[in-house]
């Protein structure tokens, strides 16, 4: 019988990679997870703990996917617990994808934000000319880099990382990167994911030099199904309208980049 | 005479008969307006409280195998003042805004902060089965609704509505309780009490563990409500429970409503399925020579 995407299904964990102190990637066999699309998300629930959208993570291995978190909150830090062999829940995959262009194409991400730039990658065409710039506060939080390379090791790539506090890469935002590469280079598509205020800078760069742009938004979640308007941005639901948006209807939201919303569904900024 | 969409429900006037439901999206005026937009005839508030709720921890919904939805958000809300100043601006969206207290003086004070709003109707939760100390807890205590709904009405000239469910309580008598305190109108149903367990890890799936059923299961179950209420009483009556197409809504107006409200069904279609519903009406309204929706509700009673 076909699965209704709508229901919890439960798989078991298999692998944990420390990515970095505080970020592990966790590995399950699941068919349908493994050929998400990017920007695609699932609600993973921890049994007992909590549920949390979550993107989905590309696995080496064929038939399998992960999840790639970074412990934060109460959920989490939840699913950054879950060993080897327990179980977790997952429904989905929810949400739209990438217009992915073709040509000269620029991937921008920052911490776990680089999970869906990280399976846009296994999509480019090997004639694209891909530049993948990497945002992180300082080295140890530094993750994927390698994966990026060895994922365009056919293609002509770039992969830059900077940090805030210049320990590794370049010294500074990588929002700076990115409107110097911009202003260099016309490029055919430019593909973000990160904090908020990452994304609004990056498509505001690229948006003002009639570059084309989109950014996969987060924002807290409840159901993942379009009834708890949990995740709105104005008037938009982003696990219904998105999590992709283009920077051109991005530009007229007035929420995007400034404000989200708390559990009591209350606008607070950023 | 081309068929119209207009509806009334007592002293309330809508152009269109599809209502959202309290609980779903809404809790931005961006979205409200969109949903207008997208043929809904009034929106309906998720039920606010005198200060801001965070709800339940996830998980907090569940899709049932075999159709429906269990769901314990927990009326998370961002507290009547704070809402009521984000609708402010608000002069083209028919809103109803949906009220959950514990006493009278909670509906009072938050009536009240609503003064500068255009407000079409009060809609009175006395019917959530998963939050303690409110909604069904208070809907199930016949001498606390004939407080309530008296206290509201005597605050307000803006209609109030007050939506009942299934509680231990016989909701025709909670209907009744309403009416005598001077109810202008009902809404029928809440979602029915019940829960998921996870066979797997063994373990209710809710952290409310027990939520609220809606969608299809429960559209026979409120059909039947609605019937039986508009059988015994003469007040107008919003049908509520698993509408999710025309042929839905004509027989909610069969049955003796006047209106109808839906959500479970923006979770299977999204918000386009209010002018698809549209639509199916007028459509059906051609076929059978109706220009008004009044004129066919409550025609299943006389067979």
């Amino acid at each position: 019988m076909q699965r209704n995407h709508n229901h919890t299904t439960i798989v078991t964990v298999e692998k944990v990679i420390d990515e970095t102190p505080t970020v592990r990637t966790l590995v399950f066999s699941d068919e349908i997870m493994s050929n998400v699309l990017p920007g695609q998300f699932a609600m993973v629930w921890i049994p007992g703990i909590n549920e949390l959208p979550m993107s989905v993570m590309i696995s080496d291995e064929t038939g399998k996917a992960a999840f790639t978190v970074r412990k934060h909150g109460a959920a989490s830090t939840g699913l950054f617990n879950v060993k080897i062999g327990e179980q977790i829940g997952i429904r989905g995959p929810y949400g739209n994808s990438f217009d992915l262009k073709e040509g000269k194409l620029l991937l921008v991400g920052g911490g776990t934000g680089l999970v869906p730039m990280m399976r846009l990658l296994t999509h480019v065409k090997p004639t694209d000319d891909v530049t993948v710039l990497i945002g992180a506060k300082s080295k140890d939080e530094v993750f994927f880099e390698d994966l990026a390379n060895r994922l365009l090791a056919n293609n002509p790539h770039k992969v830059i990382v900077s940090t805030d506090d210049g320990s590794y890469g370049e010294k500074g935002f990588v929002t700076d990167l990115v409107e110097k590469h911009v202003d260099q280079t016309k490029f055919d598509g430019v593909y973000v994911c990160g904090p908020e205020i990452m994304m609004f800078k990056t498509v505001q760069s690229a948006h003002s030099r009639g570059i084309f742009v989109q950014a996969s938004l987060e924002r807290m979640m409840k159901c993942g199904v379009g009834i708890c308007g949990s995740c709105c941005v104005g008037e938009d639901l982003v696990c219904k309208d998105g999590t992709v948006f283009d920077g051109q209807h991005l530009s007229q939201n007035k929420e995007f980049g400034k404000y989200h919303r708390n559990k009591a569904g209350i606008l607070e900024n950023y | 005479m081309e068929p119209n969409l207009a509806t009334s429900i007592g002293p309330i006037q809508l152009d269109r008969p599809v209502m959202l439901a309290s609980g779903i999206l809404g809790i931005s005026l961006d979205v409200f307006n969109r949903l207008y937009r997208s043929g809904a005839g009034a929106v309906v508030t998720k039920s606010l409280s005198t200060e801001p709720w965070e709800g339940y921890p996830n998980p907090t919904i569940f899709s049932v195998k075999g159709g429906g939805w269990i769901n314990a958000v927990g009326l998370s809300n961002p507290g009547a003042e704070n809402f009521s100043k984000m609708i402010e601006p608000n002069k083209d969206v028919p809103i109803v805004v949906s009220l959950v207290g514990s006493v009278p003086e909670d509906f009072e004070k938050m009536i009240k902060q609503f003064e500068n709003c255009k407000v079409t109707a009060y809609e009175l939760n006395l019917s959530c089965p998963h939050v303690a100390k409110v909604g069904l807890e208070v809907g199930d205590d016949p001498e606390l609704v004939k407080k309530i709904v008296s206290t509201v009405k005597n605050s307000t000239n803006v209609p109030v509505i007050a939506k009942v469910g299934l509680g231990t309580t016989h909701y025709l008598n909670t209907v009744g309780t309403a009416i005598e305190s001077g109810i202008d109108a009902i809404t029928a149903i809440n979602t029915v009490r019940s829960m998921a367990i996870d066979v797997e890890t063994q373990r209710p799936i809710l952290s409310n563990k027990f939520g609220g059923l809606s969608g299809t299961p429960i559209k026979p179950i409120a059909l039947r409500c609605v019937y039986e209420i508009s059988s015994k009483y003469d007040i107008p009556i919003i049908g509520c429970g698993g509408i999710s197409t025309w042929e839905d809504a004509v027989e909610f107006f069969l049955a003796g409503a006047s209106s109808v409200q839906l959500g479970s069904a923006i979770g299977d279609n999204w918000i386009d399925v209010f002018n698809e519903i549209n639509t199916g009406i007028l459509r059906y309204m051609e076929k059978k020579n109706y220009s008004k929706i009044k004129e066919m509700v409550g025609l299943a009673k006389k067979s």
